[in-house]
Order: C-alpha cells, then structure tokens, then sequence
C-alpha cells in the first residue's frame, strides 16, 4: 500500500470519519486515496483552505474529538495558518495536513515550496515532515496522541508528494510512544487537601471555571461540586455553559465584556477557585491589582500556566474532572457548610443584575433583544457558534446556555471569519441539533465563501448577521477612546446578504423591525436549508459593561453600572 | 521579584532536525534571552544533551523550564546550581604582544590562571582556558591592558555532583 492509503486507514483507526480540505498539486494521491474508502471517509469540500481550519476546529469543540483538515503545498497550506493559530490559542485538537513538494526538491525553492515546518513551528503543539512513507502511519498516530492528550493543541504534519505515493514496506506500529510527552493527570492528594480546607475556611469563596473543564467533560462532576458547597461559579468565555447559566449560583462569564455580577464576584472573594484557566489578559485587566486581597487556587493540566500571569497560593497540576471528583471527596470529609450570608449577597445581586438591563429601542433592532429571543427560542442541545466582534460579546454575556460545547467562539485568537466555517464543522460533528451562527456583517464576510460548501454539502445553519453596516468593535473603541474619530470602520450596506443567499441557492429573509424577529428566527429554524438572517440592528450600540484593557476589574464601566467603580453600591 | 542572576539549566532531547529550532524559538518567543548554548551527544543514540543559560528572576526561570519542558522533544530538564554542578566553559583568547615586556607578563598571568599556550608568533599570544565562566569573564579583563584580538566562547556546558 502505498503512503497515501496508509494515511487514510491510519486517520480511520484513529476515528476519523468525515475530514475538510482543498486539493492541489502535492495532495492529488492523497485526494485519489479516497475515492477506495467511500462510505468510511469523506471529504468536504470547501472554498478556502481557512475555511477547511476553523470547520475541522468547529468540529473538535463541538464534539470534543479530534478534526483533521487538509490543504496543498505552498499557498494552500499557508491558507491553513490562521486556523492553526486559533486552534494553538484556545487548545482545540486538530490535526492539519499539508502537501510538501517531493522530498528531492526540498529546500531549492520549487513551485508552491513553503517552509510550513518554520511557519507552523511557533503556532502548533508540535509538528512533523513525513520524510519516508514508512513514517507516515507513526507519526500520524503520535500527532493525534499530541493533539488530545494533556493540555490539547493543533499539530501539523507536513506531507511531501513521494511520500504519499511511496510503497509503505515496514509493518504498521499498533501504539506508540513519545519519551517527552507524558501529562500530569493524576492531582497530588496534599493540594487537594490543602485547597479543600482553604475552601472550608474561606468565607467568600468563588469558582472560577475555564475551558478545561469542558475538555475534561467534567460538567457533571462540576455540578455535583456545587451542589455540595452552594459556591457561586463564574466561567470564562470559553467555558460559557460548562455550567447551567440559568441556575441561580451561576454568575456568568467574567471578563472584559463579563457580566457584572461575575466580576463584582471577583473583586470580592477571599478565594478564587480556578480550574482549567489561563487567566487570560482579557479576563485579569490589570494583574497587579487582579485578586490582589484574595487566595488563589490554580489547577491547570498545563503546568507552565500556573504562576505565568497571576500569583498562585494553592497550585495543583493535573486533570479537570480528577481534581473536581477528589475535592468533592475532600470537603464531604469535612462537611463544609454553605456560606450563606455571601450566597445570599451574591444571588441577591444577581437577581437585580439580570432586571436591571434597560433596553432603549430605537428605530432598529437593540443587539441584546436578539439574544433575549434566542434565549426564548432555542433548545439546551442548540449550539451557537460567532464571529467576532461586538455580536460575540452581545452574545457571551446574554445568551443563557445550558450545557457544555453549545457555544463556540474564537476565544484568545479573535479571528473574524472564523464564524460560518466553524459552523458547518459544529453541524457536521451534531447533525440532530440547530446550529445558528451569530456573525457580524464585517466578520461574516470574511469566510462568505463558504456558503458553496454549505449549499453543496448540504448543510442546514441558520445564519443570524447582526448587521449594523460597522466594523463595530473597532468603531466602539474609536466613539470610547479616540473622540469618535472613526477610521476605516464603515462599511457600507453592500451586500445585500437576501440576494447573497439567492445566488448560493439559499434562504434570506430580512428582519428588520423588533417584531419580526420572532417569525423569522422560527421560520429559519423551520427551513430545509440554510437561512441567512439580515438582522438590521442598531448601527452605533455599544457592548458595555466595559474593562479597560490592562483596567482595573472596579473601574469597569458603563450600560447598566451606576458609574465606573460602582457595581452596585451607592 | 527576586534578584536577576544566571541560570544554568540543562536538557536532554530528541536529536532529530529542528530540535534546536523549536528551543531557541520558544526562547525568543517568550522573551527569554539565551546566553549560551551548548549542545552535544550523550551515550544514548537518539538524545542530545543541551546546556543554557539564561539570566533572570526566579520567576523567569520557573517559566523557563515549564516551557522548555512543554516541548514534545524536550525528555528531561533540570537547573544546575553552582553548588550541585560542575559548571565549565572552554575560552580561546588571542593576546596582543607589543613589547617583551608585555609578552612576560601575559605569561606569567596565563600561567597564573592555568591556561595552555595553543599559538604563539611574534605579534600575539593565544591560550585556551577552561573553567567557570566567572574566571575566564575576569581573565579576559585582565588580559584587556594588553589588547584582546579575538575572543571565542564555546558557552556554558555541565554536569552534576556525584
């Protein structure tokens, strides 16, 4: 067998069924490959090699399985960067292929050579070049144990031609093993003791909780955690739904866009219990003031993220779910009692942060009362995925999910485009769930190709573009911080995304009134295909509460906060 | 914050292409200054041992070794304390000499400091040194009077005690 048929059977022994790619020169034999797998493996065609990336991204967060996308040498790899780099910034496990001229050509500049093995080198959890067809079967087998196993990532494996067409002559290994790579999972049992009794001792402790968590499936084991111990949870933006957010401890995200009360949270706790977060700029503001009066307890399966940004008091290295389960264990033994007096502050604010939201409705649509109707609408299993921009954050902080890998976004990257190719991976990893994609017009239109892929493959989204004719993160920033001077951020009311969705063979309808949107999201819902809404909303609304960048958390400011620095009180 | 000093720390690693890439780019990625480096084969096929020093805090040196240890080719890492390692680096420094006066004096301070004369001619001394490279940052100092042509530093390179 040849190189080619090996990497197929290799990706179908690792579980991979369905994988998004682009042909081109250098990945003909692998293309040909397929055709003697039909009805184990498919591919699907995109329009764009990004858009290959962030479909096999929507696919691993939605499923929480590795995703394989494939490109050509040269540009097509190239075009693969952007996603492998969002996929190294929120540790999401795929594996992207690239084509390589042969290996006799390596090196003297032949048509589309590119060093994808120094491109992709700072942006991977590692990557390989297949140099021989008899190392394709093992180092395919390594990068998926690299890209699941421990803290996950993307790993790139760089395919010269001839080593797909080679004869593999060498017997497949049946595992393999990577003398540097072995991930602390099992947590040391004296933090666990020591973070269990700082927890009973604390009076106003606050659970943090990151990604890691959902990679770790752990959700169950978290609610049990605090159904025990009645602690108030924050998430980050990545975890959004890791934790019922309609259940009366849950605070929301925190964060630059956070919802108030999980960062009033913040600055008043004694004991930030953090698990599976990198505490990320966006979430800590100014990190010499970040949790300045409380103890930390950091657990993280990435060790190097323990003590890289903020100090730690308790850390503890290993697996979300093993620490979640063996601290449960732990304060059952010490009977913990509920700190009501804080539980009782923090739902009572809570309650009046969820009514006090004023909605001023002009003469278009308000952003946020598309989130309260989606709220309405959708179904737990839903997923919502976004773009980014100011939608993104509308809908971090309003949208209510319920269960973990329902929301997927381009979190430490913020890559816009990243949007409607995300979605057709999330919907081929969940074909029996609504998919919608929440997009802005300015980041939709950076991927709008993909709708071919949409249409040929058959995939039915429904697309919601909260249209505002702005690029309107960057123009929030200018109105706040630079006297309005608005610069290259108007983009027009071209296109007109109904004809858009006619010429790609799909639904439009244009909402724009309040009124309409009822009808036309369950319209959408309803549809065979793919609907694009146009959702005319309000072309200069801000996404506020805000943190500064590198702010203080009490000096954040704006929509409902009586003034900067004052969450609640006075 | 604690004070900035020089780290010693030492590394096996996958000898396979690219190896030295990926540490020196983590490096400069994370804004972390390499010193010197070393590498060289051990007695087992396959692993390189890796030497570097860095300067820095504590902080930086956690950070330091967390990330090398990140690494998929990165087996083994550890710090090398002065008073649990043996620390060496390898010194060639070609010396001047305009008088005869001057050419005693370089020998009896080369000899003084334990160097071997490697080249002599009329014009400049060069001797080889080993040793800590405290001692041969203070050798070439002294030897600086006479004028230094060139320097070469193989950089840091150790082992550990017992």
């Amino acid at each position: 067998m040849n190189g080619a048929h090996i990497l197929i059977e290799t990706l179908i022994k690792q579980g991979i069924d369905v994988t998004f790619g682009f042909p081109g020169g250098s990945v003909i034999p692998l293309f040909d490959a397929y055709l003697d797998y039909k009805g184990k493996i498919k591919n699907i065609l995109v329009r764009h090699e990004q858009g290959a990336a962030h479909a096999a991204e929507g696919y691993a967060r939605a499923s929480g399985k590795p995703a394989v996308c494939i490109a050509t040498s040269g540009p097509g790899a190239c075009n693969l960067v952007t996603g492998i780099a969002d996929a190294y910034m929120d540790s999401i496990p795929i594996i992207a292929f690239g084509g390589q001229v042969p290996t006799s050509l390596i090196g003297n500049d032949a048509f589309q050579e590119t060093d994808m093995m120094g491109i992709t080198l700072p942006i991977t959890k590692h990557n390989y070049q297949v140099r021989t067809p008899n190392q394709m079967a093992p180092m395919i087998m390594k990068s998926f144990k690299i890209a699941v196993e421990g803290r996950p990532g993307p790993v790139y494996i760089d395919l010269p031609k001839d080593t797909m067409t080679g004869e593999v002559t060498e017997p497949i290994p049946t595992e393999v093993n990577i003398a540097g790579f072995q991930p602390t999972k099992m947590p040391n049992p004296i933090q666990i003791k020591k973070a269990a009794e700082a927890i009973a001792k604390s009076e106003r402790p606050l659970l943090l909780i990151g990604q890691g968590v959902v990679i770790s499936e752990a959700s169950k084991e978290l609610a049990e955690l605090v159904s025990l111990t009645k602690i108030p949870v924050s998430t980050t933006f990545m975890a959004k739904g890791i934790f019922d957010e309609t259940h009366p401890l849950s605070l929301g995200t925190v964060g630059m866009h956070g919802r108030k009360i999980a960062n009033y949270a913040t600055l008043k706790t004694d004991l930030l219990i953090t698990i599976g977060c990198r505490f990320s700029d966006r979430i800590t503001g100014n990190l010499k003031t970040y949790v300045e009066n409380a103890k930390v307890i950091h657990a993280d399966i990435d060790p190097a993220e323990i003590g890289k940004n903020v100090k730690i008091d308790i850390p503890i290295v290993g697996d979300a779910k093993e620490i979640i389960t063996q601290l449960t264990a732990e304060l059952k033994k010490l009977q913990t009692k509920e700190k009501t007096e804080w539980t009782k502050t923090i739902k009572h604010y809570k309650k009046y942060c969820d009514e006090c939201v004023p909605i001023k409705e002009g003469k278009r649509i308000h952003p946020k009362t598309v989130m309260l109707e989606l709220n309405k609408l959708m179904k737990p299993e839903d997923i919502v995925v976004t773009g980014v921009g100011q939608h993104q954050m509308f809908a971090g902080h309003f949208l209510r999910m319920r269960k973990p890998r329902t929301f997927i976004s381009s979190g430490g990257a913020g890559t816009m485009g990243f949007g409607l190719p995300a979605a057709i991976g999330a919907k081929v990893a969940k074909p029996d769930v609504n998919v919608f994609l929440i997009d802005g017009d300015g980041s939709f239109q950076m991927t709008i190709q993909e709708l071919g892929t949409i249409k040929e493959a058959g995939i039915k989204i429904i697309i919601m573009i909260m249209n505002n004719s702005y690029l309107g993160m960057v123009r929030q920033w200018l109105e706040l911080f630079s006297d309005k001077r608005y610069s290259e951020v108007y983009l027009g009311t071209t296109p007109d995304f109904l004809k858009v969705a006619d010429a790609y063979g799909l639904k439009g309808i244009r909402v724009a009134k309040k009124s309409e949107l009822e009808s036309a999201i369950k319209q959408a819902i309803k549809n065979d295909t793919t609907t694009i809404l146009d959702i005319q909303i309000e072309e200069e609304s801000n996404v506020l509460p805000m943190l500064l960048p590198g702010g203080n958390l009490k000096d954040a400011f704006g929509g409902c906060m009586a003034g900067p620095g004052k969450y609640f009180e006075g | 914050m604690t004070k900035e000093k020089r780290h010693v720390i030492s590394m096996l690693v996958e000898d396979q292409p690219g190896v030295l890439t990926r540490i020196a780019g983590m490096f400069a990625r994370r804004g972390f200054n390499i010193d010197t480096i070393t590498v060289g084969k051990t007695t087992k096929a396959g692993v390189s041992k890796m030497v570097i020093t860095v300067i820095g805090d504590d902080q930086i040196l956690e950070q330091v070794e967390k990330q090398v240890n990140k690494l998929i080719d990165t087996i083994k890492v550890m710090e090398m304390t002065e008073d649990k390692s043996i620390i060496r680096e390898l010194c060639l420094i070609k010396v001047a000499i305009s008088n005869k006066k001057a050419k005693d004096e370089i020998l009896r301070y080369t000899k003084i400091y334990k160097t071997k004369i490697v080249d002599i001619t009329p014009k400049t001394i060069t001797a080889e040194l080993i040793g800590d490279p405290d001692k041969i940052d203070s050798f070439i100092e002294l030897m600086k009077q006479f004028g230094v042509k060139e320097v070469s530093r193989t950089g840091v390179t150790a082992v550990s005690r017992g």
